[in-house]
């Protein structure tokens, strides 16, 4: 299996995607902490998650 | 059979939800919700963001973080006769914690003490007729957010203070609710229609004892009289997918707390030993009429 790797746009960190990684899955830089998400698969792009809105939850 | 699952974005939630599909031979059509654009004197014909019309899903699983974005999504579907999990309904009725609790009342399932007022001088009335502590809560929202704890007048009169000076008109519902002295846990249960699947405690040395506030998990007994009331709150709320949030009380009963309609449940299944993602889509599949 290939190992998929980007940067982290917040702190340039190379992030390594996990294993069967979705596109727009939410994932951690391990360098930063910032919530990241996946935007896209192919090319591997990283953008920062988007904010906690009010109506968020479950 | 045709599935999509209408998300924010994939959470670990959603990632096993698309797992259990597939394992099922399923591949569903996963749609963001920041891609809708709904034509609302259309109807099913209309093309969704995957390329397919609307009508051609069996079921439309509705996964959103965001919960205005998912409830009126689950409005459109329903009208044009799309099935949804959950029912627009019911999704309706458990976003709001002042609606809940009236289905809960209506339907005789035990539950804290509850008024709503709508300013801050008849929420403080509100208030003492409960009685010290009581809770203050936004009737919208969720992970504990907002929650208050007001343990005398002095912190009522602040709370409320600030709530109309800083919120949006949604803070100016003053719920209220009673303070249950519950033992440093509460109880989530999974409900899959009115069935009961599996239950967690979820203990904290804090008063709000939600996992996503850092309340830990382990194995809730799913009782008669645990299976009983949420068998009958699920039916309050019109029935679905459900994580009830229940109490128990010092005389030994249990009240329900409130009713989650897009449930997180990714520190469940290890303690519970049930794989919820699994039960979930048995459950969407066989709603559909599919033997799953």
């Amino acid at each position: 299996m290939i190992t998929l790797t980007a940067q982290c746009p917040e702190c340039d960190a190379d992030v390594r995607l996990p294993d069967g990684v979705m596109q727009n899955e939410l994932i951690s830089c391990p360098e930063c902490g910032v919530e990241l998400e996946v935007i896209s698969l192919a090319p591997v792009e990283l953008a920062l998650a988007p904010d906690v809105e009010e109506d968020w939850g479950e | 059979m045709r599935v999509a699952m209408l998300v924010t974005h994939i959470r670990p939630e959603e990632k096993l939800l698309v797992s259990a599909f597939e394992a099922q031979g399923i591949t569903p059509d996963v749609i963001l919700d920041r891609d809708l654009n709904f034509d609302l004197l259309g109807d099913a014909d209309q093309i969704a963001p995957s390329g397919r019309a609307w009508r051609e899903y069996d079921v439309v699983l509705e996964r959103c973080v965001s919960t205005s974005r998912g409830t009126y999504a689950l409005g459109v579907l329903n009208s044009w006769g799309v099935r949804t999990i959950n029912s627009f309904a019911t999704a309706r009725i458990c976003e709001d914690k002042l609606l809940t609790t009236l289905a809960l009342a209506r339907a005789g399932v035990p539950q804290p003490q509850a008024r709503v007022a709508f300013t801050p001088e008849s929420a403080l009335q509100a208030v003492e007729m409960l009685g010290y502590p009581a809770v203050l809560k936004p009737v919208t929202g969720s992970w504990g957010r907002l929650l208050a704890r007001v343990a005398d007048r002095d912190t009522a009169e602040t709370i409320l203070e600030h709530r109309q000076t800083l919120g949006d008109y949604h803070q100016h519902i003053y719920y209220a609710q009673e303070y249950v002295q519950k033992p440093q846990r509460d109880i989530r249960a999974f409900v899959l229609g009115e069935r009961t699947l599996c239950a967690i405690y979820r203990t904290s040395p804090h008063w709000i004892t939600n996992t996503a506030r850092g309340g830990q998990a382990s194995n809730c007994p799913v009782t008669p009289e645990l299976a009983d009331i949420c068998a009958r709150a699920a039916a309050a709320v019109g029935g679905g997918v459900l994580a009830l949030d229940l109490f128990e009380t010092p005389d030994g009963g249990l009240v329900v707390n409130e009713i989650n309609h897009t449930m997180e449940f990714r520190n469940s299944s290890a303690p519970t030993g049930v794989n919820i993602a699994e039960a979930v889509v048995r459950f969407a599949l066989e709603g559909a009429g599919v033997q799953a």
